[in-house]
């Protein structure tokens, strides 16, 4: 392996690792601060794959499809937790996991209805849509590069909202002491439904930015929640640094994996949170 | 008193009706009914975890698939095989397997446990899905049946619909006898007490662990068994059958009959397989048939809102009787 194909490589890894983390820690933050197992949340991928699809086939510009499915994607998320999942903050897991499976079915069959079952593309912007000359005969996208660097700016931009801001502090203190929060005069349930929306809302973003690299078909959202579940369970859930560490780890091995042992990649990310499970079941960066 | 009396002669009633099935119904309805006794001895064996025990799997389809799995890769292709070696194998191929993998997961507890069964699930359904070892995508035929011989004599053909029917109820009432058995044992009370605070049962001295391992195991079995049973019936398997969907749907019958019953697992089992038959009826419902997971998806998410204890808690909530004490989490 060349330095070339090596760094292509490396940036193909990252660029993975990078949008699982939008992804993950969506589901990372809805557990950690509201106690919700969210199984829909890679239907959420999938909406906003699919947004990205039919409004830029309808404006002619992905752009213009993502500064427009955002808005319609964090109605969706607040909608929705004022619908279903306020009922499920007091109760068990069991009927949470119920109730985001049937959810599942039925974004799947809405999809199917609206959108229909075949394999869409999408292209990609014109202003991106060019390659970086690595050697006589490789080369890298600018748009791989764009990606990361957008998902780099929102994790900074994540960790900035909760480490540094009021409404950040709030929803710390709502994670460890709902109760608490309420008789102190914060609008506790305000704040939940904006957190949800906010992981919903990173979810079908990463699968807005992602649909011309993966293109938009059915059941995509499958695939990705099982694997940021492992991000999850590897990082330590409700830890937004976790998930950052656990996404790059898998992005890389998963990336690695394919170039180096094709046959065994799809259980390396398995082995991986074997691996820790048995090394430190709470995750890398979990409370004990 | 003699009510108590008359529902422990129930379900013997209900065997022995159902034993009566083959006489008056055929092909269809009977297959629609074994199918329902399988996935009976499915979501029984989930309820052990889930409803005995307080671990919600959310990958259960796993140890199922497995067994088909193990069938299919054992059977010679155009040979018929024997049920009595081959039965027991692919028990204990799941077994093994529920055993490897319980000692992983059970170091995890609540959401983290939901998570990594279901990722361990994955797992399996990806080692079938990509490599050439099961068939891909596509998956095995499993041509003949397996034969019961007793010596030189044949017990009774499989290939004959009512045969396997039989079989299979047999099967369900022995599995749920046998975990009557167990849950009514010592080591039932103590998983019991595990379930309800398993900080408590480890201060007495109970090896937690363990118990729920022997617990862990002996559901992923009995899922095994399900599953070889479900393989021989559709003659193939493919890796649906392992899929997160099935895992979903098996829960989902716990949940619907109520569960840490028993008895409403059989109850969830045959509604669940029932609703799924009509919602998918085109003659009934036409072009919305094609569909009906859109049905099914809304009614699962009305129980998990408004019937948390299943039908069985319905029953209870209606009967004479007060709801019994249910666990603190």
């Amino acid at each position: 392996m060349d330095f070339a194909f090596f760094l292509i490589q490396l940036l193909n890894g990252l660029q993975y690792g990078l949008l699982l983390f939008l992804v993950a820690s969506g589901l990372t933050l809805i557990f950690g601060i509201m106690g919700i197992i969210n199984l829909a949340h890679g239907s959420f991928y999938m909406v906003g794959a699919y947004l990205a699809w039919s409004l830029s086939s309808m404006t002619g510009s992905l752009t213009a499809a993502i500064l427009l499915a955002i808005p319609l994607t964090v109605i969706l998320g607040m909608a929705l937790e004022r619908l279903l999942f306020r009922h499920l903050y007091q109760r068990d897991h069991l009927y949470q996991v119920l109730l985001t499976y049937g959810l599942i079915l039925v974004f799947e069959e809405l999809r199917s209805l609206i959108w229909g079952d075949d394999v869409h593309g999408v292209a990609v912007p014109a202003l991106l849509n060019a390659s970086i000359p690595l050697t006589d005969n490789l080369s890298y996208p600018v748009y791989r590069l764009a990606i990361s660097g957008v998902c780099l700016l929102l994790a900074a931009g994540l960790y900035f909202l909760i480490q540094k801001t009021r409404l950040g502090m709030m929803i710390r203190a709502g994670a460890s002491n709902r109760d608490m929060v309420q008789s102190l005069g914060i609008d506790i349930k305000l704040i939940y439904t904006l957190v949800f929306a906010l992981g919903i809302a990173l979810a079908a973003f990463a699968g807005m930015i992602n649909a011309p690299l993966s293109s938009v078909f059915p059941n995509m959202g499958g695939q990705v929640l099982i694997i940021c579940f492992v991000v999850v369970v590897i990082g330590g859930i409700g830890s937004v640094k976790g998930a950052m560490a656990a996404s790059l780890i898998i992005g890389l091995a998963e990336t690695f994996g394919q170039v180096l042992v094709p046959e065994v990649a799809g259980m390396i990310v398995y082995v991986l949170m074997a691996i820790v499970l048995v090394w430190r079941p709470e995750g890398l960066f979990g409370r004990a | 008193m003699k009510n108590s009396r008359l529902i422990g002669f129930l379900p013997w009633l209900v065997v022995g009706l159902l034993a009566l099935f083959p006489l008056v119904e055929s092909t269809f309805y009977m297959q629609l009914l074994t199918k329902v006794l399988i996935m009976a001895i499915f979501a029984m064996s989930l309820d052990l975890l889930v409803g005995y025990t307080g671990l919600v799997s959310f990958g259960h389809a796993a140890y199922f698939g497995l067994a088909g799995y193990a069938l299919a890769l054992m059977a010679p292709k155009y040979e018929t095989v024997s049920l009595w070696w081959s039965l027991p194998a692919s028990i204990g191929v799941c077994a093994l397997f529920a055993l490897i993998t319980g000692t992983l997961v059970l170091r995890t507890r609540g959401i983290y446990f939901i998570m990594v069964t279901l990722a361990f699930s994955q797992m399996l359904f990806f080692i079938f899905h990509d490599t050439k070892l099961g068939g891909g995508s596509d998956g095995i035929y499993i041509y003949a049946k397996p034969t019961m011989k007793l010596g030189e004599m044949e017990l009774g053909s499989l290939e004959k619909l009512e045969n396997f029917y039989w079989l299979v109820l047999l099967l369900t009432a022995g599995s749920y006898l046998l975990l009557r058995r167990i849950l009514g044992s010592s080591f039932g009370r103590a998983l019991l007490g595990i379930k309800v605070n398993e900080h408590r049962m480890r201060a007495l001295g109970f090896p937690v662990f363990k118990y729920q391992l022997a617990s862990f195991t002996l559901s992923g079995a009995l899922a095994g068994l399900a599953g070889y049973m479900a393989a021989v019936q559709y003659g193939f398997v493919n890796p649906e059958i392992l899929s997160w969907h099935q895992s979903g749907a098996v829960l989902m019958m716990v949940i619907l009959g109520g569960m840490g019953t028993l008895y409403g697992s059989v109850i969830g089992a045959f509604a669940f397989v029932l609703l799924q038959e009509v919602l998918s009826n085109q003659a009934w419902f036409g072009i919305a048939a094609k569909h009906w997971q859109l049905a099914m998806g809304i009614f699962i998410m009305l129980v998990a809102l408004y019937m948390p204890q299943g039908l069985a808690g319905l029953a209870q909530k209606f009967g004479r009787k007060p709801a019994e004490e249910t666990s603190d989490e």
